[in-house]
């Protein structure tokens, strides 16, 4: 039990340091070690629940050789990638990244439907189903916003009908969701869930223009921070709720202030290309 | 509705914990200068890959030969990872070009 008390009290070190972190990307002068501090924070997190962690029956973290595996390459990969490339084409990596901690807590969802029995709650059934939602949505979106940026995808295409096409879709993911948690949980149901979701973070992305991709991706960077959020409820994790919800929170409102300082509403930003009879689809 | 009302109840500290959150995400960053608009987000998307916790966790309980939970699980680890690692080294060189501009 005094272990698990251990692994509490870094869980709140590594939150205090997400919350300073942030505070200090906020200005000029403190942003770097900001930066630093918050990586530091990420690394106590992690470390603490590989050899700390144990769930409900008791058990310690298993699997060392295929945690250790991952996280090898993920670190090779991430690195290199990040250092490799160009200063212009920042903001299209950022989404990229953005993207594969969309596809991280999607995939989590995955498995964790797996291990349902049949006397799950309902909500716990919801908070994993949304969990996978919001993380499609993120992961197929920032691909788009990756591939428009770097001009793979040069056209901004629009479908007829886009914006009622959206709201269908939308309106079924959440009623199969419902229909899922309180109804039947079947597996098959759930990959609907899974590919609609990914379908509408396309549609979402596709018909934005270049310039206001910054803003998109800064949007779907705190989905990724909700889809995390999901995670902490669902295994009860409090470093995962506040890093989550503070990326969520703080990334609406950063999304917000991108959209002042080019004077537009993020409404514009969204459906601005649903308006003028198609004259601003490209 | 019951339902939703026990979990409310019983995961009430989290509850508690996510509303702070919210006013604390958005104090924290309300003065940013806009031209620190990018490198922010940017380490924003770093924090967020706190969700490779959620990976370990799954990856870590796995059962052996559970094949589809070990692919899944280690594939979440390494997409975690990519955010977390990515994310923070980006945002460092985005602050790296900050720098030297002035």
């Amino acid at each position: 039990m005094i272990q698990q008390y251990w692994l509490y009290l870094i869980y709140l070190l590594g939150s205090v340091f997400f919350i300073v972190g942030l505070k200090m990307l906020s200005g000029p002068k403190t942003a770097r070690n900001g930066n630093f501090l918050a990586a530091a924070g990420m690394t106590l997190a992690i470390l603490g629940t590989i050899f700390m962690h144990k769930n409900e029956e008791g058990e310690s973290i298993g699997n060392y050789g295929w945690i250790f595996g991952g996280i090898a390459i993920g670190t090779v990969l991430g690195w290199i990638s990040a250092k490799k490339v160009k200063m212009t084409a920042m903001p299209q990596m950022v989404s990229l990244f953005n993207g594969m901690g969309g596809a991280c807590a999607a995939l989590i969802s995955l498995v964790e439907f797996g291990h349902l029995h049949g006397d799950t709650p309902p909500v716990t059934i919801l908070t994993i189903v949304a969990g996978l939602v919001i993380g499609s949505v993120s992961f197929s979106g920032s691909i788009i916003a990756y591939a428009k940026l770097q001009e793979i995808l040069k056209k901004t295409f629009k479908l007829p009908a886009q914006n009622i096409l959206t709201i269908i879709l939308m309106a079924s993911i959440l009623g199969l969701s419902i229909y899922l948690a309180f109804g039947h949980a079947s597996t098959a149901l759930l990959y609907v869930i899974f590919a609609l979701s990914l379908a509408y973070g396309i549609l979402f992305v596709l018909p934005i223009g270049g310039a206001d991709m910054p803003v998109v991706i800064s949007l779907l960077n705190s989905f990724t921070g909700v889809a995390a959020a999901f995670g902490g409820f669902l295994y009860d994790n409090q470093v995962m709720l506040t890093g989550g919800i503070l990326v969520g929170s703080a990334g609406t409102l950063l999304t917000i202030l991108m959209c002042n300082a080019m004077n537009r509403s993020l409404t514009n930003v969204i459906f601005g290309s649903f308006g003028g009879g198609g004259a601003a689809a490209g | 509705m019951d339902s939703i009302i026990t979990f409310i109840g019983e995961n009430i500290q989290l509850i508690y914990i996510l509303i702070l959150s919210i006013f604390v995400g958005i104090e924290v960053i309300s003065k940013v200068p806009s031209a620190l608009h990018t490198p922010l987000m940017s380490g924003a998307n770093a924090i967020h890959g706190v969700v490779i916790i959620g990976a370990i966790i799954v990856m870590g309980h796995a059962e052996a030969g559970n094949w589809p939970a070990l692919i899944l699980g280690f594939l979440a680890v390494i997409l975690g990872t990519l955010n977390v690692v990515g994310g923070f080294v980006v945002t460092d060189r985005m602050l790296e070009m900050f720098k030297k501009k002035k």
